[in-house]
């Protein structure tokens, strides 16, 4: 007794009713194809198909070649429409840019935030100051990686993304940042001074580790490549932790968060780095999933996140 | 808002060619649990009746059911760890969210607001989570079974299309009761300046929680009907076939 399939959201679109046939050499790539298709299609520029052999089977990559794939003199494949695209580095870009201007604005205590006798006011608090400084470096340096570090593997992510990320980051920035610049902020009381000393050589340790991780990864792909290879501990100190760890730009970044915490003493800054430590954690253990799939003699020594731990 | 819940059972997944075989211990357990929370929801349902019956008036019946109501709602946390650990197969989240719905409504509204455990909201929803349930837990029962009867079947996919928005109904007006008080006594709120730099306003969290029902609701009642639709109207096509 088989019950009829009822559509779901994300229903194929076999192009049997409109099948599209085109003629093309045995060495053209899956990205030409995609050209192609889009020439008679306008709508669905190459990022945002997915072509595959098998409605239900892996998406083909752009620099697969006709001939190195299991088809005959006749091929057909299947289009699915990832929907609208936007390239990473537009979202970055965003998405850091708005935490670094939110931040600044609740610094200067901009009107309507808090009470009008505060207006423009400056906080009395020298870690005020210091925090200020070290939320604004850390968000400018993404935004310098993002444009001049970062090789992307894919040039595009859904356009949705673009809204949660925002939401993530441009509220908790602005959750953060008003309550350490608020005029009733109460500086560290567990161990005073000393803990904002100690906190900002941990952030500013974790910033240079975290940055220096950024420039082994980069150098491991040459540029306008997509190749993937074993990041290796390089002369930079910073980098040794690649023996212990599989992704250690995100221990660092925990590293960073955690500083930043510390400094602070404010809840809300724990909470962030509470959440993005759980998925960074996710992404951790799914990059060091495939590194172990994809690399024999992966070493065996390293965790995903945390030395030995996690 | 947590009146029906996703279903988790085996049988309403389309094209089943790979058929799950849970384990022993795992159906055995889940059996249980099921007959165990539909005898306390039946429990539930006979001391509000004979509650009402013996005394002819709403007032003072949450107070005699509290107790027993606060077990067997809390116990379905375990319904979480169920997804978590896969024996279930419905997601963690929504079922998460569903029970910790519950749960906020029964601790942190109910239980811990006490000037309106006698409003009447509170008796529309806790009968509306009385019958759901019921339906709930014996239709999960009879599936464990194998055995189940189609006016089981038929009550979880109807009962909840006039179910859900009453129990709704119910849950916001009493959340909307308890606005007053929370705002005189201040209660599970934080101000500044304190050592955690951070501040808390129970009042504004309530009024977000009530607004947050406007997008969630929808989503979860369409959800439930075209769960309908595909296992309802599904199985009388196949019938005309025969």
């Amino acid at each position: 007794m088989t019950r009829p399939s009822l559509t779901s959201d994300e229903s194929f679109r076999t192009l049997t009713a409109k099948m599209k046939h085109y003629e093309v050499e045995p060495n053209a790539t899956i990205g030409e194809i995609k050209s192609m298709f889009h020439k008679s299609h306008p709508q669905w520029y190459p990022a945002r198909q997915s072509i595959r052999l098998d409605p239900k089977g892996k998406s083909l990559k752009d620099e697969d070649v006709l001939q190195h794939l299991p088809v005959g003199t006749t091929a057909t494949f299947y289009f699915r429409d990832l929907g609208a695209q936007i390239s990473w580095v537009t979202v970055f870009l965003t998405e850091y840019a708005g935490p670094l201007l939110l931040y600044l604005m609740f610094y200067f205590r901009v009107p309507f935030i808090y009470a009008p006798k505060y207006d423009f006011t400056t906080s009395k608090h020298w870690v005020v100051h210091l925090a200020c400084m070290c939320h604004s470096f850390h968000y400018l340096k993404r935004l310098l990686e993002t444009l001049f570090v970062h090789r992307f593997s894919h040039g595009t992510m859904p356009l949705r993304n673009i809204f949660k990320n925002c939401t993530y980051y441009w509220g908790f920035a602005a959750w953060m940042a008003y309550y350490i610049n608020h005029p009733l902020y109460t500086p560290p009381t567990i161990y005073g001074e000393q803990q904002v000393r100690m906190a900002l050589v941990l952030f500013l340790f974790c910033q240079i580790g975290n940055f220096s991780i950024h420039i082994a990864l980069r150098n491991l792909r040459p540029p306008g490549s997509k190749t993937r290879k074993i990041p290796y501990p390089t002369k930079n100190p910073f980098t040794w932790i690649f023996l212990l760890v599989s992704c250690p730009n995100y221990t660092y970044e925990l590293g960073s968060w955690l500083g930043f915490t510390l400094m602070t003493q404010c809840l809300p800054v724990a909470f962030f780095t509470a959440v993005g430590f759980i998925q960074m954690t996710v992404w951790a253990k799914g990059k060091h999933r495939s590194y172990l799939k994809e690399f024999r003699d992966y070493p065996p020594l390293r965790s995903p996140i945390l030395p030995f731990i996690l | 808002m947590a009146s029906t819940e996703e279903d988790g059972s085996v049988e309403e997944k389309e094209n089943n060619n790979k058929k799950r075989t849970k384990s022993a211990i795992a159906v055995a357990w889940l059996t249980f649990y099921n007959i165990a929370m539909t005898a306390g929801w039946l429990v539930l349902a006979m001391a509000m009746i004979r509650f009402y019956i013996q005394r002819g008036t709403h007032k003072g019946l949450y107070k005699s059911i509290a107790r027993t109501l606060k077990f067997f709602q809390t116990i379905a946390l375990l319904e979480v760890v169920h997804c978590a650990i896969g024996i279930v197969r419905t997601s963690v989240i929504v079922t998460g969210v569903q029970v910790c719905s519950r749960i906020f409504m029964v601790w942190f509204i109910t239980n811990s607001i006490k000037q309106i455990q006698n409003e009447e909201s509170v008796i529309l929803f806790l009968v509306v989570w009385t019958v759901t349930e019921i339906t709930r837990y014996s239709f999960y029962t009879f599936n464990l079974l194998n055995h189940l009867p189609y006016f089981i079947k038929w009550a979880r996919y109807n009962m909840f299309i006039i179910m859900y928005p009453l129990g709704v109904v119910g849950e916001l007006m009493t959340i909307y009761a308890a606005l007053p008080y929370v705002r005189k006594t201040g209660m599970l709120s934080m101000r500044l300046p304190n050592k955690y730099n951070v501040s808390f306003d129970y009042y504004y969290f309530l009024i977000i929680v009530m607004l947050s029902y406007i997008p969630l609701f929808p989503q979860l009642y369409f959800h439930m009907l075209r769960q309908r639709r595909k296992v309802l109207l599904g199985e009388i096509i196949v019938e005309k076939d025969e």
